[in-house]
């Protein structure tokens, strides 16, 4: 469902991103994973276009843009693409002079054109589903990271995206807070949510993801189901990356 | 009840009656005026294409840069030169905005730039225009950051109109100067002239206090951390 060909990015004599060619399927979680600095995050900013590619085609369900040197893209284009999308930041975002509630309700009235009452009512079971229905009249500066990360989540889904993106959801979150987002991660996964993810968290991958690809240095260096990829990796590269990961997370949870 | 007291007490209704027909009314407008063409500079300088953010810069340059009495001595008394013929008031008036813009444009300019790029990109991803974001997310975050160097212009400002009247506007302190060429009291009634300046610029930091309490309802910091 969503395709991207030849994708490549450069910042300035950078490049980030070298032909990346991936696709991934409706309701599918895919994650990006890979050491920092790889092209993950791009990969995913180019998704929805908040980084826009220098060449390659960006296509989800059946929208699609070209880029290329010399070719200008509409804004407007831009926007139907992006707004297929939603997107939750490794920083959370949310609009510090809105309360939960209305952060949520904010794409469906301003983008949407949605009556108040409607989006109220939308948001308010988006905030059930993610477990801050409790804290929908909250200022964001008031609630943990966990609880910001959720609202964030529900705010992501609320105009009904294909695709959720995620930035390094739980980067920012220790980990007891980071379970709480990836319960909720693996909740949608469930229910057939198509996601992508650029993530660090093993756990998260490995709980939540059907598909992964590994990007090292704007390549792809490997990709395939997760319980191959983490389980039995081809590439001597992805080998040690997996292994580093887990050797960080065990000596997280190990009681100091 | 002393002389002097009497003279002050006679003479109030003329001053405050000044104030409220001249002083305020001007203070209030070019403010105004000024943030709306602040605003428009700061945009063009942020966003605008390479000759506008030239022309706001020219513009900025100008107006901080010569002194706001030549500037109101330039529209009144040397544009009639021009065949531009304005009255007191109104002169004032376009002289006070314009200095008001500039020095506005550039606190607008360093608080829009200081809302932090993420807020920028959630807006976007949930679907917003860059006019959508802009109204809905940008600005009022940087509203609040602006309020504390606003309120320095706002006061600055109200006690910036006395220089209107030496361009023959009638305002408070030239109702002051009329009354001392008659009583030669200039002690006193200058003396009571600052001190309605100053009661004017109290009520105006009270107002900024309430005004920053609203607005930071939403918590002490500008950017939600982990």
């Amino acid at each position: 469902m969503i395709e991207l060909k030849a994708i490549e990015k450069r910042f300035g004599d950078n490049v980030v991103l070298k032909d990346v060619s991936v696709a991934m399927a409706e309701r599918s979680v895919t994650a990006l994973v890979g050491p920092s600095g790889g092209g993950k995050s791009t990969l995913l900013r180019c998704i929805n276009l908040l980084e826009l590619p220098n060449a390659g085609t960006v296509k989800i369900g059946e929208e699609e843009l070209v880029f290329g040197a010399g070719r200008r893209v509409a804004t407007r284009d831009i926007q139907r693409l992006r707004r297929q999308t939603g997107m939750v930041f490794q920083n959370f975002q949310l609009f510090p002079h809105r309360t939960a509630i209305e952060n949520v309700m904010e794409g469906l009235t301003v983008v949407l054109k949605w009556p108040e009452p409607k989006a109220r009512e939308r948001a308010r079971e988006l905030l059930e589903k993610v477990g801050m229905a409790a804290k929908a009249d909250a200022w964001p500066a008031t609630l943990s990271g966990g609880q910001q990360q959720r609202v964030a989540i529900a705010r992501a889904l609320a105009p009904s995206p294909r695709v959720l993106l995620c930035d390094e959801p739980t980067s920012a979150l220790d980990p007891e807070l980071a379970q709480e987002v990836v319960d909720v991660l693996d909740r949608l996964a469930e229910e057939g949510t198509t996601m992508v993810m650029a993530t660090h968290d093993l756990r998260l991958a490995s709980k939540v993801a059907d598909e992964v690809i590994f990007l090292e240095a704007g390549t792809v260096v490997e990709k395939g189901p997760a319980a191959e990829v983490f389980g039995n990796p081809q590439r001597e590269r992805t080998k040690r990356f997996i292994a580093t990961l887990r050797h960080e997370q065990e000596s997280a949870a190990r009681p100091a | 009840m002393p002389d002097w007291l009497q003279l002050m007490l006679n003479s109030l209704p003329t001053l405050l009656w000044a104030a409220l027909i001249f002083t305020a009314p001007l203070t209030l407008l070019s403010f105004v005026f000024g943030l709306a063409v602040g605003l428009a500079t700061a945009l063009a300088r942020l966003f605008g294409p390479k000759p506008l953010v030239a022309v706001a810069r020219f513009y900025v340059w100008i107006f901080r840069g010569t002194p706001l009495l030549v500037q109101l001595f330039l529209i009144f008394y040397g544009l009639p030169s021009a065949g531009i013929l304005l009255d007191a008031f109104t002169a004032a008036l376009i002289g006070f905005t314009l200095n008001v813009g500039a020095y506005s444009s550039e606190i607008i300019r360093a608080v829009i730039a200081s809302v932090p790029r993420g807020q920028w990109e959630a807006a976007y991803s949930i679907g917003m225009t860059w006019n959508q974001a802009m109204r809905r997310t940008i600005l009022p975050q940087a509203a609040r950051t602006a309020v504390p160097p606003l309120s320095n212009t706002f006061i600055s400002l109200v006690k910036d109109t006395s220089l209107a009247a030496a361009i023959t506007v009638p305002e408070m302190f030239q109702a002051a100067q009329r009354i001392v060429a008659t009583t030669y009291e200039p002690l006193i009634l200058y003396i009571e002239a600052a001190l309605l300046y100053l009661a004017m610029s109290s009520v105006l930091s009270a107002l900024q206090v309430r005004l920053e309490a609203r607005l930071n309802r939403y918590g002490g910091f500008l950017e939600t951390r982990a």
